[in-house]
């Protein structure tokens, strides 16, 4: 009754709901426009957070998260261009429908099961964070260095794309981790001799270089591309017979998307192509998927937005993030002294329940906002790449400096911008790029203590019942691609 | 998919070297090894106060470990190779010629300056001819962001000659 109180307290407070308009309607503007996203986006407004106190910096990020994840439907379904990578499995059936004429419907739809895919997240945040924070009280040194490592095969096994690349793209993060002085003994590892670069490479030039960048140079190769938009007149709540079809897929995906929120991979893209692909295989209209099939949108919309809750589980119970954008999230709460892990859920249960709160009041206010203003925010896809993206430079550049008032960080913003391009033309994901950088320090720092603990006898490892738990799951990650291609081959 | 297929094919005919594969995991596997070079000028912490592993060890296990991966990425795409992927346009590279005159202006002249340069140059590039168009990314914007970055978060710029004359 307590936490009930305290997840409601975001209602109470004027700065909160300020904060969390605010941060709804920006999250909505961002997923709009494709290849823009809550990730980038959270990562440029990371340093205006420093103004805020950290709950309404950490409201305002969670809000962007999850506008955002929804947003990417509109411009899905209206230009058959996922606004972000959620998005992509709504495309399938989402714009099919809107050529129909049922643009509205197709919407009102998305909106619906992105809502109550959001709130049901939200639940299963609510109750399975303190359970898993609970948990990490039996975790030492040995157990974190395994959880990490499993997240990274969770990351490269069920991520997009192949999961070797993923697993480079996430070693190559934990190298950028390595990068500076050394926390342990000081001493300078890849610094070059440029003394900007002992403090590390930051998080944000990086985020910002991979998502922002690397799309700016992927749009510089589309700009003769032609959108054929689809007038939307209104979005149209879905009819009684829409909610018959489509509520168990709805349930059935919300719980698929929770689920693989809570592992560390893509967060919602792999959630909606895979609620997308279960509503397929349980409908009794499978042959309608693609064609613009009602339950398609349903099972691709609950699901990534089941995800964004699903992903703070890991994030505030072990400070193991399930996504980029939890990763950037992840980084608020460092920047604002707030250190994830079972020690929060005791200490601060009112920072933390504010936080499920406003998740869930995120979820009612872009129900509204979708509701009432999706065509408004169609509107935004019309501003032509040519005036947009030399903004969105002026933007990234200007919140890269701002964190450190470096100039290194810009250049390394660009750097990572030519790097994230081509590493997505070659087919090697960005993601694993951010979460290794992110677990690159819990990595290296719980494998040596560890060692030090067990004087360097590795096979200690092995002693430890949760930590050999988790090298087998890892080693159950990498075998599981393997025996899925080979299932397919089959 | 016939598609996929055909640039699949389209690519085992060229001899390996100019295949995308041959030079991504050259390219991966030469700068690892250049990295791990550097790993062994990394100062080592003699033995009395060393605890548990050397500051090189981690990186250099991650680099070995990148190398070996990047070898079997190419030894599965000989067997199924990549898709032949389309020639970069022009816009393309303007772009990536923008950035660095980017680096080049911020780091001799101005960091404003840069900024409206690169965005009037890409916002030209990409196809904009309108003169109001052009100020409104070049100039209009950026001095919207400056002064919303500078009041927000009192933040400084880095001296130059137009955020001289600002700053003065």
């Amino acid at each position: 009754m307590d936490n009930l109180l305290l997840m409601m307290a975001p209602l109470f407070s004027s700065k909160l709901l300020l904060v969390l308009f605010f941060g709804t309607l920006f999250g909505l503007i961002l997923g709009v426009l494709p290849g823009l996203g809550p990730t980038t986006g959270g990562a440029l407004i990371l340093p205006f957070t420093m103004t805020l106190d950290p709950l309404s910096a950490i409201v305002l990020l969670t809000s962007i998260y999850c506008a955002g994840t929804y947003g990417g439907a509109i411009t899905a379904v209206l230009i058959n261009t996922p606004g972000t990578p959620a998005a992509a499995a709504t495309c399938l059936d989402g714009y099919p429908l809107a050529q129909k004429g049922e643009a509205g419907r197709a919407l009102g739809m998305a909106t619906v099961s992105s809502t109550v895919g959001g709130i049901f997240s939200v639940i299963i945040l609510v109750f399975f964070a303190p359970i898993l924070a609970q948990l990490a009280y039996e975790f030492g040194q040995p157990e974190y260095f395994a959880l990490a490592i499993f997240g990274l095969t969770m990351l490269a096994s069920i991520g997009e794309g192949s999961p070797i690349k993923n697993l480079i793209a996430g070693a190559f993060g934990i190298l950028i981790s390595t990068v500076g002085k050394d926390f342990m003994t000081s001493i300078d590892r890849f610094t070059f001799g440029i003394n900007e670069l002992t403090e590390g490479i930051g998080f944000i030039p990086v985020v910002v270089g991979l998502f922002a960048m690397s799309e700016m140079l992927t749009q510089s190769t589309l700009i003769n591309q032609v959108f054929n938009r689809i007038a939307l007149k209104a979005i149209k709540l879905p009819s009684k017979d829409d909610y018959k079809k489509t509520w168990k897929t709805i349930l059935r995906s919300s719980g698929i998307g929770s689920f693989i929120g809570v592992l560390p991979a893509e967060g919602g893209t792999v959630a909606s192509l895979i609620g997308y692909s279960e509503a397929k295989r349980f409908s009794k209209k499978s042959e309608e998927f693609g064609k613009g099939s009602i339950e398609g949108i349903a099972g691709a919309e609950a699901a990534n937005n089941a995800a964004t809750g699903g992903a703070m589980v890991p994030t505030l119970a072990l400070g193991i993030p399930g996504s980029a954008t939890t990763a950037v999230i992840l980084t608020g709460l460092i920047i604002h002294g707030v250190r994830p892990g079972p020690d929060l859920f005791r200490e601060q249960p009112d920072f933390l329940y504010g936080i499920f709160g406003a998740m869930l009041i995120a979820n009612v206010l872009f129900f509204i906002f979708g509701f009432f203003g999706a065509k408004i925010f169609a509107r935004i896809t019309l501003v032509p790449n040519k005036i947009l993206w030399p903004m969105i430079f002026a933007v990234s550049v200007c919140g890269t400096y701002s964190l450190n008032q470096s100039i290194i960080d810009v250049w390394i913003m660009l750097f990572f911008g030519v790097l994230g391009f081509f590493m997505r033309r070659y087919g090697f994901s960005v993601v694993p790029v951010i979460i290794g950088l992110i677990l690159g320090e819990l990595v290296e720092g719980t494998l040596r203590q560890s060692l030090v603990i067990f004087d360097g006898n590795w096979l200690m490892f092995f002693t430890r019942p949760i930590a050999l738990t988790f090298f087998i799951l890892s080693l159950i990650a990498l075998a599981f691609p393997l025996i899925r291609s080979k299932k397919f081959k089959k | 998919m016939k598609n996929v297929q055909k640039q699949k094919r389209a690519n085992k005919s060229l001899p390996f070297f100019v295949r995308d594969e041959f030079k991504v995991c050259l390219v991966i596997i030469l700068t690892s090894v250049v990295l791990l070079i550097t790993t062994f000028t990394f100062d080592i912490v003699p033995p009395i106060l060393n605890r548990g592993i050397q500051p090189a060890t981690f990186p250099k296990a991650l680099l070995i470990l990148i190398i070996v991966m990047s070898l079997l990425i190419y030894y599965l795409a000989i067997k199924n190779p990549w898709k032949i992927e389309k020639k970069l346009p022009k816009s393309f590279y303007l772009t990536i010629l923008s950035f660095f005159i980017f680096v080049v202006i911020s780091k001799t002249l101005d960091f404003f300056l840069a900024i409206s340069a690169l965005s009037i140059f890409v916002s030209y590039y990409w196809g904009e001819k309108r003169i109001f168009y052009l100020l409104l990314v070049g100039i209009i914007f950026p001095v919207i962001v400056f002064v919303f970055f500078e009041t927000i978060l009192g933040l400084r710029f880095p001296p130059g000659i137009i955020t001289n004359i600002y700053y003065s």
